[in-house]
């Protein structure tokens, strides 16, 4: 396979990106100058909370009175049925996987966060591009590629990082769900013994978001703190955010 | 081998395919969008009518990227003569032609391997049409352009969005460096050209006879 043109990296999805504006050439035909909702994310690895965190997050923003939409990795209608196919099947390269994972963003950039970000909504994202970035770089696909791949994604306001190290997040894994296949890295070959080949994904993964947090300035928050803890973090950050001039407004509230 | 919707190319294609076999040269056919991995979602998305220029573009690099790892690297690992009908180039001019980035596509589709001879059936749109229409080919929603909203009638549809497929064909000739083969003359008088730009890249005597019948 030969790369024939290696395009600079400043084309794609960067550290330098506008939050809530496209990283690069983004998509042509949907302009979102000037679109009054926010987009938030919760990055991760598996078993940091993060599900539990954006429940109690929209709960917060809702009784403010913010209309709040929450969008996740790999969950659209397009794409889904065939990511458990091809997961399923042994045909899926590294290629594939990323192509697959870009569709299904894509059609989830497309068909629900822009448009509640038009509407004016808190998008809460349950993940965001940098678990694609950091899959794919663990396999070795071309950074530049890949981050090219990415330039239509839309920059978010706040990324939150929630990190833990590399024994709790394995013990973690291990006790919510297990070894998964592909997100164990599996399709890797890292080793004869499953578990050795499970942790030095684990290990390479969270490489791949210690890296990334410094570039695109993730808020980072110590995921072995109690559940309540790390939402008192979450939503002090939040609220100083939203409290910023360009914030949108509330609802004014009764209760108060 | 590249050009739109009745240009001709799959049938001067079977031809070349032909000639090469009857030569002894082993030869490996792949098509544009055929790989059963995204049949599932192609499928879903086309008869939804779902699909976005972004996600319909994507789904066809997913195919490619598919077909290069199974279907295009082995055949020319083993030595064989790898035909496709329709390559990168028809991502480039019909998602540019949808409105996806002109540059974003090209770099996406920077790992494909670049193809030792690429050549483009160039035909007018009336002629194409007039060819389909004589097949009695029903046009599909998507070949026809019908996403874009340019007009209900397909026809007219197809018009217009083929013959801005036809525009970004031209802009790739030379940026690629495209050999264009007129698709307009008869069968044999293409297929003619068609053998001798291939044998160029072959060591495989020229078709004496093809030249005398026709």
């Amino acid at each position: 396979m030969t790369t024939s043109t290696n395009p600079p990296e400043e084309t794609g999805a960067n550290g330098g990106g506008k939050p809530g504006h496209y990283y690069s050439y983004g998509i042509p035909y949907l302009s979102i100058d000037n679109y009054p909702g926010k987009l938030i994310a919760i990055e991760g690895t598996d078993g940091v909370g993060r599900s539990t965190q954006i429940a109690l997050l929209r709960e917060w923003l809702e009784v403010q009175g913010y209309g709040v939409i929450e969008t996740g990795w790999t969950r659209s209608e397009l794409m889904q049925p065939t990511i458990d196919l091809a997961k399923s099947s042994n045909t899926l390269n590294k290629l594939t996987f990323v192509l697959l994972y870009a569709t299904d963003f894509a059609d989830r950039l497309e068909k629900e966060i822009i448009p509640a970000l038009k509407a004016g909504f808190i998008v809460l994202s349950d993940r965001y591009i940098f678990t694609a970035l950091a899959r794919a770089g663990v396999r070795g696909v071309d950074r530049a590629w890949n981050r090219n791949l990415y330039g239509f994604g839309i920059a978010p306001h706040l990324v939150f990082y929630l990190r833990i190290d590399e024994k709790t997040l394995i013990r973690r894994v291990l006790q919510s769900r297990g070894m998964d296949y592909w997100e164990s890295g599996m399709d890797m070959k890292l080793g004869d013994d499953i578990y050795e080949s499970f942790r030095a994904y684990q290990r390479a993964l969270l490489k791949e978001y210690t890296s990334m947090a410094d570039e695109f300035g993730f808020r980072v928050l110590d995921a072995r703190r109690k559940v309540e803890v790390i939402q008192d973090e979450l939503r002090r950050q939040i609220a100083a955010f939203l409290a910023e001039p360009d914030g949108p407004a509330p609802l004014p509230s009764k209760a108060e | 081998m590249e050009g739109i919707d009745g240009s001709g190319k799959t049938t001067q294609l079977a031809l070349l395919a032909k000639w090469l076999k009857a030569a002894g040269h082993p030869v490996f056919q792949t098509e544009w969008n055929s790989s059963a991995l995204v049949k599932a979602a192609t499928k879903t998305g086309k008869k939804k009518n779902a699909l976005t220029p972004m996600t319909f573009s994507l789904l066809h690099a997913t195919d490619f990227a598919d077909r290069l790892l199974y279907n295009i690297i082995p055949p020319l690992k083993a030595g064989m003569i790898v035909l496709a009908d329709r390559y990168t180039y028809t991502a480039f001019a019909r998602d540019t032609a949808r409105g996806v980035d002109r540059r974003w596509v090209r770099e996406l589709y920077s790992f494909a391997v670049k193809p030792d001879l690429a050549v483009y059936f160039r035909v007018p749109i009336d002629v194409s049409v007039d060819r389909l229409m004589a097949r009695r080919v029903k046009l599909k929603f998507y070949e026809a352009g019908l996403d874009m909203g340019w007009s209900a009638q397909p026809l007219e549809s197809f018009r217009i969005f083929q013959g801005k497929v036809l525009d970004e064909y031209d802009r790739l000739v030379d940026e690629y460096g495209l050999s264009v083969v007129n698709a307009v003359g008869s069968i044999t008088d293409q297929q003619r050209v068609f053998r001798r730009l291939v044998s160029q890249h072959l060591e495989i005597a020229h078709d004496d006879n093809l030249d005398e019948s026709a």
